[in-house]
């Protein structure tokens, strides 16, 4: 038994990213030896260098959704491990150890809640469980996560934590990407509005599906974010690659992030989306400009007759 | 022309060195009986190599340098092609390309990932690996067919999307992942062959519609044997059996419902036979487009949703606490 417990990755699954019973956690950051009650005090960012830990799925339920409750649905779906696949292991024996590991049934997690008062659907990826990889019951609770938020009409979160498509399930885990992103146009047909969370590491087939759907997409800071992974890339152009690439800030930098959010500040942020998107408006006749002010305040602005300095080209 | 040859191809190779060395003899009954002796032993021995490829060696041929690719599709199969470049936003990517056509009394649009043959071609076209732009590109290209009720032919055959600096930048995951989307609600026909490799979401990105056709040798993968192997068993030499466990022949694919149709090749390969190999697929296009014509806009675009959004159900068990 060592005195602290150093925080990575979590493969082999493990079932919390954090071991609750180790007094200390070495932060994999900046190597600070922190007391564990504090960092999970402080949902799992290191106080030191705001790293943000990963989350369990369930973790994620409890910190996001008011008064960390929420409703486990679509449950009671598991792959019968359609390929028969073997690599190091059984695929079948891999299953078995991270649903006996997480708790869960496959890497997400589908929960009812509500956030700032809002019912919401969560999809909570779960990393424990194979990397997070989407294989057809992920691909399967996640599209009907996103049909229950359309036939309620209330908004789907998701909270993408993943290596990307499960290999194992060949194929048919590639399939998903085109079910979820299907059922996502559904969602943006009907102005349901959905809110897409991502969250280190996010890469391949989930970044390249519903992870970038978002009708806004936001991450947490120093996410691992992208399409190929970074050692794919590095051998493929033989080249290092730029310091903060596909970090949420070097995304955020070229257009492809909303914006980056503190673990901190994320249910404060998410509860005001929300009420942008869902609060019921009626439009009173005080509060809409009326077309004569407008006409009123357009002739008021008289035009110069010379052109300001500045606007001379 | 320098023929690739395959390292399963060889003893069909030698044999066919020794009838081209017969060749060279005079003229003479007895030479003439022997070279038709060894051609019909050829080709039988082909057809027995071809009949029972593995998984690995699948790879192989639908990877082969001289497959038919798009452009000798649309060369065979399409008239007037005007090709159409840009996605309007960054930049022309001629790893897809993408026009208008006549298939037969129709007009059509046509897009595809494009290979290249020699190393100068391979180099521009980035060995058929699109980044951001090529999808983007593509998609503008259907929208634009289904502004005009032109159906939509998407020929596959990309090692996948372009794992590149610049691609990541210009957000890969995202053109990708809106293609996707927004291809499941195109109202117009979309038939979809994938002619050599299907590489991942690279492939994906122009590949759902409303039948999905694969060529007899062609592959459909989620990740490349190579890849798979270096990540499951950190060992990228082991791709033959990764290549084994992927399922990603068109025989495995059609047998667990992902692809809807094969389409047979000449024996040895599209690669030996362009022009047959057109003409079958021809008969295949033109059926797919048939059915896909005989729905409603409404009905199609809802026959492709149910369709990808049962895919893979076989593969899950429900314990019933639903
Ligand atoms: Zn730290």
């Amino acid at each position: 038994m060592s005195w602290f417990k150093k925080e990575k990755a979590p493969i082999p699954p493990v079932k919390q990213s954090r071991m609750p019973e180790g007094l200390w956690t070495k932060c994999r950051e900046c190597a600070e030896i922190l007391y564990t009650k504090e960092i999970v005090r402080n949902l799992s960012v290191c106080p030191k260098c705001n790293y943000h830990m990963g989350l369990s799925s369930v973790e994620r339920a409890k910190a996001l959704l008011d008064d960390g409750r929420y409703e486990e649905v679509e449950t009671g779906f598991t792959s019968n491990d359609p390929l028969d696949f073997t690599d190091t292991k059984r695929y079948r024996d891999r299953l078995a150890r991270s649903r006996e590991a997480t708790g869960l049934e496959d890497a997400v997690l589908i929960a009812t809640g509500h956030i700032d008062g809002v019912p919401v659907v969560l999809a909570a990826m779960e990393y424990g469980f194979i990397g997070g990889s989407m294989g057809v019951v992920v691909g399967e609770k996640i599209a009907r996560a996103a049909e229950r938020a359309l036939e309620q009409r209330i908004p789907l979160l998701i909270v993408s934590r993943s290596g990307g498509a499960r290999m194992q399930e060949g194929a048919i885990s590639l399939m998903q990407m085109a079910k979820i992103s299907a059922v996502l146009a559904r969602l943006d047909e009907a102005s349901v509005p959905y809110v897409s969370i991502l969250t280190d590491p996010t890469t391949g087939g989930v970044t390249a599906s519903f992870a970038m759907l978002g009708d806004i997409n936001l991450a947490e800071p120093k996410a691992l974010i992208g399409f190929a992974g970074p050692r794919v890339i590095e051998q493929t152009i033989r080249e290092p690659l730029p310091s903060g690439f596909q970090r949420s800030e070097y995304l955020e930098e070229h257009g492809m992030l909303d914006m980056i959010v503190e673990r901190s500040e994320m249910r404060e942020t998410l509860g005001r989306l929300l009420r942008f998107f869902t609060q019921q408006v009626t439009p009173s006749p005080s509060s809409a400009p009326h077309v004569k002010d407008v006409k009123d305040a357009m002739e008021e602005q008289v035009p110069s007759p010379v052109p300001d300095e500045e606007s001379v080209s | 022309m320098g023929t690739e040859i395959l390292d399963f191809e060889a003893p069909l190779a030698a044999l066919q060195r020794e009838i081209e060395s017969l060749t060279g003899y005079p003229e003479d009954a007895g030479k003439e009986r022997e070279i038709a002796r060894l051609q019909t032993k050829l080709d039988e021995m082909r057809r027995q190599v071809y009949a029972k490829l593995s998984a690995w060696q699948t790879v192989q041929v639908a990877r082969h340098s001289q497959r038919p690719y798009p452009l000798d599709f649309i060369e065979h199969l399409f008239t007037d092609f005007v090709e159409i470049k840009g996605d309007r936003r960054f930049g022309e990517d001629p790893a897809i390309v993408s026009g208008m056509a006549w298939f037969h009394d129709q007009p059509a649009v046509v897009i595809g990932h494009q290979k290249g043959r020699d190393t100068k071609q391979k180099i521009r076209r980035n060995f058929g690996m699109p980044r951001p732009e090529g999808y983007r590109k593509a998609l503008r290209v259907m929208k634009m067919a289904e502004k005009f009720s032109r159906p939509i032919f998407c020929f596959v055959d990309t090692p996948g999307a372009y794992p590149g600096i610049d691609a990541e930048e210009r957000g890969q995951a995202e053109a990708i992942a809106v293609n996707i989307r927004e291809m499941s609600r195109i109202t117009v026909p979309i038939i979809v062959t994938v002619i050599g490799e299907g590489g991942s979401g690279g492939a994906l990105a122009v590949a759902v519609g409303d039948e999905i056709l694969i060529m007899e040798h062609a592959i459909y993968s989620v990740i490349s044997p190579e890849g798979c192997a270096a990540i499951l068993w950190k060992d990228a030499s082991r791709a033959e059996e990764a290549a084994e466990g992927l399922h990603l022949t068109a025989p495995q694919l059609l047998e667990i419902g992902l692809v809807d149709r094969i389409v047979p090749e000449p024996v040895g390969g599209a690669h030996t036979a362009h022009h047959q190999a057109a003409q079958i697929l021809n008969k295949y296009l033109v059926e797919a487009l048939e059915r896909s014509q005989r729905l409603t806009p409404e009905e199609r675009v809802q026959a492709r949703y149910s369709k990808f959004r049962r895919m893979g159900e076989f593969a899950l068990d429900t314990t019933g606490t639903q």
